[in-house]
């Protein structure tokens, strides 16, 4: 297989690029462009926020620098905590964006740890499906709940690695990879990521994809740690295809034995 | 927040809404369209609710404003 055909594909689109980045936490708007350019990434999260009125009438927008017809926009639901404004959210990001109805769904638990609170995503998620959205949705690694979202419709899954904006990497493998092979959609790590490293260990479980932001934008160089995720992505989806080599508790010389002269 | 003012007299036909949580004073039965223009807001990529259901920009030329809406209007922002 070529890097050519193992595109990934989620909502009947294909992408060459399983890196999926946030918009948020950049210096300005010049940053934000240049280290969604260096990731590589097709599909960009947005929030969805207030207008300010009456002031700052000139600004320019984020969508100014991330043109819907380049990028695949992606509107989160950030900062919602019940299924009322999760939906509400959605169906505004919607008429924002002209119709287009893939959105990232997450309905948050708590502020301290921003976990989800999977009731209130069950729910949100059934009653976005059966108004037509494509919900890929952020929840917690936990392969039942994961399981769930598939069968209520969700075109994508996408479990924590660690709490959002924490970098802390991938702290539970084996829950990761259980929810990977039982799933028929594309399965995303989504949130927890703290470096290359950890989105490659993503992807060499399995992972379709996935999504992060503060561990770019809070890098002390975004654009070169954009650069390095997408090698991470790139480098952990090869090693996943190749098929890794048992590891083994003593040595193996790589060098034959045979024709040693001495 | 007084909108309208350029255009007619203030008369005490003029109806509090609320924008995006500021009580606005605007003419009964102001249209959305209107609204958004007199924001600066028009040609921009905006979405708004009124009590809080859609309403759609194809809608904005007939709907009319009621005393006491509870108007928001949002856009996209950096967010992860």
């Amino acid at each position: 297989m070529s890097a050519a055909n193992d595109n990934f594909t989620v909502a009947g689109r294909s992408y060459r690029s399983r890196l999926l980045v946030g918009t948020g936490k950049y210096k300005d708007l010049d940053e934000t462009a240049r280290a969604i350019e260096a990731s590589g990434a097709e599909i960009v999260t947005v929030a969805v926020r207030r207008t300010n009125i009456g002031q700052n009438a000139g600004e320019p927008n984020i969508l100014d620098v991330l043109p819907p017809e380049k990028y695949t926009i992606l509107p989160n639901t950030a900062g919602c905590y019940d299924v009322d404004s999760a939906v509400r959210t959605c169906r505004l990001a919607r008429e924002l964006l002209d119709g287009h109805s893939l959105v990232k769904l997450e309905v948050l638990g708590d502020e301290k740890t921003l976990f989800p609170d999977v009731m209130a995503t069950l729910e949100a998620a059934k009653v976005l499906v059966a108004d037509g959205f494509d919900v890929m949705v952020y929840t917690n690694d936990d392969p039942i709940i994961a399981k769930q979202l598939e069968e209520i419709g969700c075109c994508a899954v996408m479990p924590l690695a660690a709490p959002i904006g924490s970098g802390l990497g991938i702290r539970n493998p084996l829950n990761i990879r259980t929810i990977v092979e039982n799933a028929s959609v594309p399965i995303l790590v989504d949130a927890g990521v703290g470096t290359a490293s950890d989105a490659a260990v993503a992807m060499e479980l399995g992972c379709d994809g996935v999504l992060m932001n503060t561990a770019i934008a809070a890098a002390r160089d975004p654009v070169l740690m954009a650069s390095a995720m997408r090698k991470g992505i790139e480098a952990g989806r090869e090693a996943y295809r190749a098929g890794r080599m048992q590891a083994r508790r003593f040595a193996s010389a790589s060098s034959p034995i045979e024709g040693l002269f001495f | 927040m007084i909108l309208g003012k350029s255009i007619r007299q203030r008369f005490d036909s003029d109806m509090q809404i609320t924008v995006n949580g500021t009580p606005t004073e605007v003419p009964e039965g102001l249209h959305m369209a209107r609204l958004i223009d007199q924001l600066d807001l028009g040609g921009k990529r905006v979405a708004v609710e009124v009590n809080a259901e859609l309403v759609p920009r194809s809608l904005f030329d007939s709907h009319r404003l009621a005393a006491g809406d509870r108007v928001e209007i949002i856009q996209a922002v950096g967010g992860g």
